[in-house]
């Protein structure tokens, strides 16, 4: 093997002496500490942001990822069919649905399908879109909400109704259900 | 006891219970808070991060517009929370400890600490004779004519008491370190000691040369000297101006540098922190204590900074003195200087001493911690050979420049 011989820097008498050396790292943490001072003071921009009073919404990307969340369509029809794809692709196992039928009388009823209950347990979740993107239907979405807090685990497990909610309404896409069209 | 009686001194008394609440209670204690408040602060914009800025006078639950803040800094209140926080906690006794010296060891550490300031002159002179004109209306016979030193004790062995007391403060560490019956704090606590030990020489040895110059073991004369005469670091008035001054400002720098090292090792903050460094020994010697003790190692440590902050500022920054004062004609006159005057010196005082805290705090986050043989050999090898040799410098300088 090799011997290494490490190249230890020569260092000056004021080096040695802690003279210079010091005088350089004072002025290193000065600099910083005087540069954040005039951001909290509000003399310069800030790149802190302090979260619960400002929030990053706006500047959130195109592509964030946050919550999973149903979409109904233009007609108020719910997008799911309860095929039960993000079931079985979710790494997790965080997506739970009980399909159910669609009566016969509905105006929707060739359909067939839809969800009797739909569960994403937000403690489960990783946000990695699969659901998104294997979603036949484009039902599912991951919308921009990342403050998902409860006070319990079973807060914590989105239903349908709370789903809908944060999914909201989306319009186009998919309109093979439509007749309207 | 008659005579004894007869020639009490009521005034007196009641003069130095007041200087002693004002000085300990509501200036050193508040000031020791907020330190560490300042501490956290300072520590948190230079890492770049914002710091405790939440705690505050809510007055926005009363209706009113905006909390109490100055420039914009939050969290003033940090301190009393944190008081509050202490003194709710659980005061925990492990079942292994000594308890008599497990409990008496951080009033080992607080008292001495407090006890140093009595001979620090805080400020020159307060004729309170200038409010009877303001107070004539109570029917009071009013203040008497002879003004009241701002200085607790006026002690003539100022700086050897302060020596001889805030060595005093090892006994603490070490006490706390024996009686938790605990590895990591005995460790901590046989590493304070050998520290204190070391660096207690250096300290003492390094102000040797500033009493030569001052001829004087009086606090309060040093301070009106270096008013009179110009800061033993910056002579720029007075006698000051004299070649000698200025020649022995060599040693006098030397002396400051070699004192303030040691007072980061007495203190035991970093980068000689080797006493309750974190990354080594859990907490060092107060690893076991909780609740309020703890609380007392904590503020025995700041106070014991503003105190030495408070003796290098007296003895190297002129004290109370006004810089440049006889040119703007803010300088002492024993006697007469009108009461405004004594307030603003008391200020100027606080003031140097805050921007050496601020120093001190600087340097904590500065610096990386010293191994402890290099520890040793700084204050053994360096340290101790330059103050004597310092020592030497200035006895062979005051030969050859004396002072008038």
């Amino acid at each position: 093997m090799a011997t290494i011989i490490v190249q230890r820097p020569k260092l000056a008498w004021h080096e040695k002496w802690y003279l210079s050396t010091l005088v350089k790292g004072l002025k290193i943490t000065l600099g910083h500490a005087l540069k954040t001072f005039l951001e909290i003071v509000g003399k310069k921009e800030k790149v802190t942001m302090e979260y619960p009073e400002q929030k990053w919404d706006d500047k959130l990307p195109e592509y964030y990822r946050g919550a999973p969340a149903l979409v109904t369509d233009e007609h108020g029809r719910e997008r799911c069919v309860s095929c039960q794809l993000c079931e079985f692709i979710c790494p997790p196992k965080a997506i739970a649905i009980t399909p159910g039928e669609i009566p016969s009388d509905d105006p929707w009823a060739k359909v067939e399908k839809r969800p009797l209950e739909f569960k994403i347990d937000m403690i489960r979740c990783i946000y990695c879109g699969m659901c998104e993107e294997v979603c036949p239907e484009q039902a599912i979405y991951l919308r921009k909400d990342y403050a998902i807090t409860g006070e319990s685990r079973a807060e914590m497990v989105h239903d349908k109704k709370r789903l809908y909610e944060i999914g909201g309404v989306r319009v186009g896409l998919v309109n093979k259900w439509n007749e309207l069209k | 006891m008659a005579i004894l009686l007869a020639n009490f001194d009521l005034s007196f008394l009641i003069a130095s219970v007041v200087k002693i609440v004002f000085l300990t209670f509501l200036v050193i204690l508040p000031m020791v808070a907020y330190s560490v408040y300042a501490e956290r602060r300072f520590s948190a914009v230079i890492q770049d991060r914002v710091g405790p800025n939440r705690t505050g006078i809510p007055l926005t639950l009363f209706g009113f517009k905006k909390d109490i803040q100055i420039l914009g800094i939050g969290g003033l209140l940090q301190p009393m929370a944190d008081g509050l926080k202490f003194i709710l906690k659980e005061d925990f006794t492990p079942r292994s400890v000594n308890t008599f010296y497990y409990w008496l060891a951080p009033c080992l550490t607080m008292v001495p600490a407090l006890m140093t300031c009595v001979v620090l002159p805080f400020g020159s002179e307060l004729r309170l004779s200038d409010l009877n004109g303001l107070i004539g209306f109570l029917g009071l016979p009013g203040f008497s004519e002879t003004p009241i030193q701002s200085v607790i004790a006026d002690l003539s062995v100022g700086p050897l008491y302060t020596f001889a007391i805030a060595s005093l403060g090892v006994y603490g560490i070490v006490l706390a370190g024996w009686a938790s019956n605990s590895k990591y704090p005995f460790l901590g606590s046989v590493r304070a000691s050998a520290q204190m030990i070391s660096y207690e020489l250096s300290l003492g040895l390094s102000i040797i040369p500033v009493l030569m110059v001052f001829g004087e073991l009086n606090l309060t004369k040093m301070s009106i000297y270096q008013d009179a005469n110009g800061w033993l670091l910056l002579p720029l008035w007075g006698e000051g101006l004299s070649l000698s001054r200025w020649v022995l400002w060599v040693p006098m720098m030397i002396s400051f540098c070699v004192f303030v090292v040691a007072m980061f090792a007495e203190t035991n903050r970093l980068p000689f922190d080797l006493a309750e460094c974190e990354t080594e020994l859990v907490a060092g010697y107060h690893t076991e204590y909780s609740s309020m003790k703890f609380a007392l190692f904590f503020l025995g440590e700041y106070a014991a900074m503003i105190i030495g902050s408070g003796l290098a500022v007296t003895l190297f920054l002129g004290g109370w003195s006004i810089p440049f004062s006889p040119y703007l004609g803010l300088d002492f006159e024993a006697g007469a200087t009108p009461l405004w005057l004594g307030l603003l010196h008391i200020a100027t005082f606080f003031v140097k001493i805050v921007v050496f805290i601020l120093f001190f705090i600087l340097i904590r986050w500065s610096l990386p911690r010293f191994r402890f043989d290099q520890l040793m050999k700084l204050g053994w090898l360096y340290m101790f050979e330059l103050a004597l040799a310092n020592v030497l410098l200035t006895a062979i300088l005051m030969i050859f420049f004396p002072l008038k």
